[in-house]
């Protein structure tokens, strides 16, 4: 490289001494300034995903949006990082989309403040095939009265799919809205088996938990042991106050209260 | 070539991008380890350095990245971050400031400080007791290797100050040196 124009440093043993001070920056540096994306097959389609040193980035369907390099030019201008293709996809991507549980996934949301983190970690929680209302989360995150913020955080969530807030619908039973488009939200719950017409009517009748007599316990309607119970043996109720003075216990799967 | 990445930056950004982390990472890297004295910290500083420039270049007419002198600047850029964080880690209550990891213990000369550590370690803690400006370009001329020119660049400085920080910073050094290490 550059040829020192002065005094030799070799023969000052403390000029020596400093440069070997000089360090090599860590292996795979280059891993942590520069973000990778790949495309992944999955049961709604493939994705384009985008991934740091650190986890999942960024996600999108690539049939949202207008070509690999549109995907990658977003990710460079919303997160201020530089992206190119990888070679392989990160570890446990493929199943994670495959069973749609983002669950075991390392994830990079340091471009996200810190209330949007907790929403989004909380929404990882809710499984394929049942939805929750913006309420809850905002219940579950100690925040009760931030339900319109966690609707806001969830539109900004920059891996929709893997952490699924396309789950968190209206406590009306209606499905609500979706950064995409709120068609897109219906077509991915129906993908998932979610009974939405179901959810709707419930919602219009003012009911919005299923309880079963024979356990004593109450679930929002989508929850894995709501949709157990046998229309026999089924409750419906509109509030938790009701559910308590019937006797009932909150289900501590979907925990409706 | 190192030479042309101004022009192929300048031509096409995303390309040439990776060649510009893997041509300096070495220099920013080593200039984020001496100047903070954080081994832990350095990488994410370096890192950190780099994504600022990214930002940076795609904000610059082309015209002007073809006439960057990128190590200089990168230099510059991570030079303000490790001042940054250590004014932001001094402000942080219950952290030792950055400044502080170099200083000795209470009770302590700053060579017994020094021989807390042994070798390069104890050279870059005497560093630590160095005033800035000459830190800084004890760091980047004998560390990292600058010419005087670019060191100037990355100082802000005439290369005739440059010069004299150097200078002064190597005979604060050497008065900071025990007798038998010398």
């Amino acid at each position: 490289m550059s040829v020192l124009p002065t005094a030799a440093p070799e023969e000052d043993p403390l000029a020596a001494e400093l440069a070997a001070l000089s360090a090599p920056a860590p292996a795979n540096f280059a891993d942590q300034v520069i973000a990778r994306w790949v495309e992944v097959d999955g049961p709604l389609g493939p994705l384009y995903v985008a991934f740091t040193d650190r986890g999942i980035a960024s996600v999108c369907p690539v049939a949202w949006v207008d070509g690999a390099d549109r995907f990658a030019e977003s990710f460079r201008s919303r997160f201020g990082r530089p992206v190119r293709p990888a070679a392989r996809p990160p570890a446990g991507l493929a199943a994670a989309v495959r069973s749609g549980r983002g669950t075991g996934l390392d994830y990079d949301l340091r471009a996200v403040g810190e209330f949007d983190r907790a929403v989004l970690a909380k929404t990882l929680e809710i499984p394929r095939g049942e939805v929750r209302p913006y309420s809850w989360i905002a219940r579950e995150i100690g925040r009760p009265r931030a339900v319109r913020a966690a609707g806001s955080a969830l539109g900004r969530n920059p891996v929709p799919i893997l952490i699924p807030c396309h789950r968190v619908v209206r406590s009306d039973g209606a499905t609500g809205n979706y950064g995409f488009g709120a068609e897109r939200k219906v077509e991915l719950l129906r993908t998932e088996q979610v009974d939405l017409d179901e959810e709707l009517a419930l919602g219009r009748r003012g009911i919005h938990y299923l309880a079963s007599d024979t356990t004593g316990v109450y679930c929002y309607p989508s929850c894995a042991h709501a949709r157990r119970i046998t229309a026999a043996h089924r409750v419906e109720l509109a509030t938790p106050a009701a559910a308590a003075a019937g006797g009932y216990r909150p289900c501590r799967h979907c925990r409706p209260a | 070539m190192i030479e042309d990445l101004p022009l192929r930056l300048s031509e096409d950004l995303e390309a040439a991008f990776p060649d510009v982390v893997g041509a300096y990472e070495g220099a920013v890297y080593s200039t984020a380890l001496r100047m903070s004295g954080r081994p832990e910290d350095a990488a994410d500083l370096a890192a950190e350095a780099f994504l600022r420039a990214y930002v940076a270049l795609r904000a610059y007419p082309p015209a002007r990245v073809g006439e960057l002198q990128l190590r200089p600047w990168l230099l510059t850029i991570v030079l303000n971050l490790v001042r940054n964080e250590a004014r932001a880690a001094s402000r942080r209550p219950g952290q030792v400031p950055l400044a502080d990891h170099h200083r000795p213990a209470p009770g302590e000369t700053p060579d017994e400080g020094a021989q807390r550590h042994d070798g390069q370690a104890r050279l870059g803690c005497l560093l630590g007791q160095l005033p800035e400006a000459q830190r800084t370009a004890v760091v980047l001329r004998h560390v990292v290797g600058l010419p005087y020119g670019e060191l100037a660049q990355a100082m802000g400085c005439p290369e005739g100050t440059a010069k004299s920080h150097v200078a002064r910073g190597l005979r604060r050094l050497r008065a900071l040196i025990p007798e038998e290490n010398r």
